[in-house]
């Protein structure tokens, strides 16, 4: 009887619009988690593994300042901002900055201690039971088409901040010197140096800007999905990855698109194909996006040379 | 028939054209040099005839069999193999073992003879470090056989590529820029070097190189390569008073 | 007085000619051992080494275990062990000669786990334990190989970071199918479904093979202590000798080089796949020991996914990249060590993760590599065999 109900409902138009929300919506996210991922990846030529876990942080941050101090949410969410702009840079200053001339590999391995490190500090911090999280939107949201599509107010919170962000950070990394030092130490680290950037400051302040991005995100899914563990920023992180390198790592357009596209995509395998086959369907996306197109929607080619 | 014969190369980076209608031929056993100023497309060329870039435009025959576009391990099966401009050695394997992977085609058994380690493992590498010892020896690289790659002097590193390249039994050799970095000394020693491997391999040299000395002192034949383009091609010392190369290699 | 000489006349009648031929004929065996011993190369000597303490241990572990003195916490974490170091070997043939990090071994681990557990749950009643178990073990080895061979086609056209991370969601993807995966025998044959139990439209006398998120339950329990040590031992024979041979050569002179190693005419692909497959292969074999040493088996992160990927990697970091007995021994310290004092086990993840950092920092960062250098310590005792970063 009841997966009947929900055919029906599936099958109808509003039930498919509810859906393509529900995936912009999430997608919103990865889009922000996204941003982190691909300016570290595109300026200090890493994958900062440890990012999806400053979400969680953050998301930890907002509760407690909430739940557990009676803080407005707007405070909370900055208070959330700063400590983990603060956090990011600590990693970076720790752990990633002494490994400048290190493998891939080295990184990478540094890269996933990190992230190991954090989730288990939360794990002894907050305990492995899911904390309800509470939203830090409180609008009800609106009703369209009779009351036939609902749309929450976290949805429509969580697409405009990605949105607004976005534009920010393109005019800022345009427009401001700090961005066009980021651009060119993205393009070209040796020549930046000769140029008189200074490398290293730019890096940090890539880093800060990913993770204060990351407690904004943070705060936005688990508004989404209340449900906060210690892991709950993992598994986003890795999709949010997916989302960077499908629209095209570096390009801070492409972290929107991928990010839209990847959230649309797991919201609606969720929906027609499985619930507990959705995350493979969304790897496998990113498995062929990988194959097929490493270079991403925006990205560019880059080639070793001989 | 020529041993090498190019038609027409060329190939575009983007919008760039890197290298426009090149057209070589070298004959067998000849030693050959690729001339001409910075950034004037020579390595390009040998990225080309290697495989490693495909070229856009153009044919490459070897011993008359077209390699155009083939991939970069079957060109050096039908009989090129290079050096490089920055050393590129197997830098944590031994002196000896970076010429045994350039045998590698040459000594063959499966990989489950060497994991079971059968007789045919062990007659074969007997076989193959011989070969490698006796290929090191020329160089004298021999008593440092076990030295890790990337611990050697950067003159031996040079020639150790080159004994790796001569591994694979090359008919055609190319060196990109083998004196660089070398002092006077080093380099006459490395010019009596390749007259002796010429002589005792049968190989076919083509040879990128800025040191004039070595160029003029060896070469037969040169090809002067300027912005992507032949500018001057035949006799060593007719190239090398053309005023045209003058002009170009010492400007106005 | 007289009593006592005589009798140590007459010990010394009997027991000297023995003591000679036993002495005697020891060094006729001993000298030409140890002769041959002295002439082997050094990384034979090391494999040799690593048997002969694996071996020591066995016994002693063997003894402490049949006279009571062995807790059965220790008991249970023997096979595991093994088997947590047979994938660390594997990761580390990936990690130390292919030179690619893995997040997926876990997976194939897994592979190897429920591809023989399935076959020794269905023909339990059929086949005689001995073969049955040897056939398990070949066929999860081979089907966790063969996941390896065609997951490698793909992903080894990538390289770093993007290999890294799709190895990931491979691991992650083999986790979630076999999460809702269910099959059932009945006497009609074997039934399959990706939905739930009662679409299996089995008869009444069905047995469950595989339930879902509850796994196998009911594999026999066939993995001794004796047979994972002797698997253990062959794999690092396997990895020593695929490592010093011409296929070994070629994989490690792709790791440090590629195109140079495509201009000396080694076909890089090919050997990529090999070795890849066969890393994939010993990780099953870890999975076969792993299941058929306990009575549930279910695909968890924690046993078969992303966590248990990093506590290999920390096995295969911890021990020397490119150093398969060093895997070995940090799979065991870490695994027994927490479990020995009893507090540590609450930070044992934390302590992996500060593990990975600080022995990356200590290995690169260039304060402590002139701190070690002015104390005399070699850059590359502890961790050797990085691929070298190409300064242009």
């Amino acid at each position: 009887m009841h997966r009947v109900y929900i055919y029906e409902r599936e099958l109808t138009f509003m039930g498919f619009l509810t859906y393509l929300i529900n995936g912009l919506s999430l997608g919103s996210v990865y889009a922000l988690i996204a941003l982190g991922y691909t300016m570290v990846y595109g300026i200090a030529k890493m994958l900062n593994f440890a990012h999806g876990d400053v979400i969680m942080i953050g998301a930890y941050l907002v509760f407690m300042c909430m739940s557990n101090s009676g803080m407005p949410a707007v405070v909370s969410i900055v208070i959330s901002i700063v400590c983990c702009t603060a956090l990011g840079m600590i990693i970076e200053k720790i752990a990633y900055k002494p490994l400048r001339k290190a493998t891939n590999l080295a990184v990478l391995i540094t890269a996933i201690g990190v992230s190991y490190f954090l989730q288990n500090m939360a794990l002894m911090i907050f305990g492995s039971n899911p904390v309800s999280f509470t939203s830090v939107i409180k609008w009800e949201g609106i009703s369209l088409a009779g009351g036939n599509l609902k749309i929450t107010g976290n949805a429509i919170v969580t697409i405009v901040t990605c949105i607004v962000i976005m534009v920010v950070l393109m005019w800022f990394v345009k427009n401001t010197k700090p961005g066009q030092a980021m651009r060119a130490v993205s393009e070209d680290k040796d020549a930046a140096i000769l140029m008189g950037i200074n490398v290293n400051a730019t890096i940090s302040l890539t880093f800060a800007i990913g993770s204060g991005l990351a407690a904004v995100a943070g705060a936005l899914l688990c508004s989404s999905y209340p449900s906060l563990t210690p892991y709950t920023g993992s598994m986003p992180g890795i999709k949010a990855f997916t989302a960077a390198v499908f629209g095209g790592i570096g390009s801070i357009p492409g972290a929107l698109i991928g990010g839209l596209l990847l959230g649309v995509i797991e919201i609606f395998a969720k929906a027609y194909i499985s619930s507990q086959l959705a995350d493979a369907i969304v790897f496998t996306v990113l498995i062929i996006v990988l194959l097929v197109k490493p270079t991403g929607i925006l990205g560019k080619q880059i080639k070793e040379k001989v | 028939m020529a041993l090498l014969e190019v038609n027409n190369l060329g190939i575009s980076f983007g919008g760039l054209r890197a290298v426009d209608e090149f057209n070589l031929k070298i004959e067998q056993g000849e030693l050959y040099g690729l001339i001409g100023p910075n950034g004037a497309g020579k390595t390009t060329v040998f990225n080309m005839l290697t495989g490693i870039y495909k070229p856009t435009d153009g044919t490459i025959f070897l011993d008359g069999k077209d390699v155009t576009g083939k991939k970069t391990a079957e060109i050096n099966k039908a009989g090129v193999a290079r050096t490089f401009q920055n050393i590129r050695l197997f830098g944590d394997q031994s002196v000896l073992d970076n010429v045994k992977i350039g045998l590698h085609n040459s000594f063959e058994y499966g990989t489950a003879t060497g994991i079971f380690r059968l007789p045919k493992f062990f007659s074969t590498e007997k076989k193959m470090d011989k070969k490698a010892l006796e290929l090191l020896s020329v160089f004298g690289l021999d008593t440092m056989a076990n030295v890790l790659a990337s611990n050697l002097p950067y003159g031996k590193q040079r020639e150790l590529e080159i004994a790796r390249a001569l591994a694979t039994n090359p008919k055609l050799l190319l060196l990109d820029e083998p004196a660089a970095g070398m002092n006077p000394n080093e380099t006459r020693d490395l010019m009596n070097t390749i007259a002796l491997i010429r002589k005792e391999f049968g190989v076919t040299i083509l040879l990128i190189e800025h040191d004039m000395k070595l160029v003029s002192g060896i070469c037969e034949k040169l090809t002067v390569l300027n912005f992507g383009r032949v500018l001057a091609q035949g006799e060593t010392s007719a190239v090398l008073n053309d005023p045209e190369v003058i002009k170009a290699y010492l400007g106005e | 007085m007289k009593i006592l000489e005589k009798l140590k006349k007459s010990t010394q009648k009997i027991i000297g000619p023995v003591a000679d031929t036993v002495s005697k004929y020891a060094k006729k065996v001993i000298t030409p051992v140890v002769n041959l011993y002295k002439k082997l190369n050094k990384p034979t000597k090391k494999l040799i080494r690593t048997e002969t303490v694996i071996l020591a241990l066995f016994a002693v572990v063997s003894v402490m275990e049949s006279s009571g003195n062995l807790t059965s916490l220790m008991k249970g974490l023997l096979v595991p062990v093994c088997a947590y170091s047979l994938v660390a070997v594997g990761l580390n043939l990936c990690v130390g000669y292919l030179g690619e990090l893995s997040l997926g071994h876990a997976g194939f681990m897994c592979v190897g786990a429920f591809t023989s557990a399935l076959f020794s749950r269905t023909f339990q009643d059929v086949i005689p334990d001995v073969p049955r178990f040897i056939i398990a073990l070949v066929l999860g080895t081979a089907v966790a190989a063969l996941f390896g061979f065609l997951i490698a086609i793909p992903v080894l056209r990538l390289s770093g970071d993007y290999l890294a991370i799709v190895t990931l969601a491979f691991g992650e993807i083999i986790k979630n199918v076999i999460n809702v995966l269910y099959v059932g025998k009945d006497s009609k044959g074997l039934h399959f479904s990706m939905k739930d139990q009662m679409s299996l439209n089995m008869d009444l006398d069905g047995m469950m093979l595989i339930n879902g998120p509850q796994g196998i339950t009911g594999t026999p329990r066939q993995s001794t202590f004796l047979i994972a040590v002797l698997l253990l031992m062959l794999a690092l024979i396997v990895t020593h000798n695929f490592v010093h041979s011409r296929t070994g050569r070629a994989v490690m002179a792709i790791r440090d080089n590629q195109i140079a190693a495509e201009t000396v005419g080694l076909p890089v692909t090919k050997y990529k796949l090999v070795a890849f497959t066969l890393s994939a292969a010993i990780a099953g074999v870890g999975g076969v020991l792993y299941a058929h040493n306990i009575n549930s088996l279910t695909a968890t992160t924690n046993n078969f996914g992303y966590n248990m990927s990093i506590m290999i990697l920390v096995y295969v970091v911890l021990g020397g990249i490119g150093n398969f007995s060093g895997s070995v021994i940090a799979a065991v310290v870490l695994t027994m060590l927490p479990e020995l004092l009893r507090g540590l086990s609450t930070y044992r993840m934390l302590i992996y993760s500060i593990v990975l950092i600080g022995l990356m920092l200590f290995n690169w960062a260039p304060g402590i590599l002139k701190w070690r250098e002015a104390h005399g310590l070699n850059a590359t005792a502890i961790i050797g065999r990085f691929k070298k970063k190409e300064v242009q």
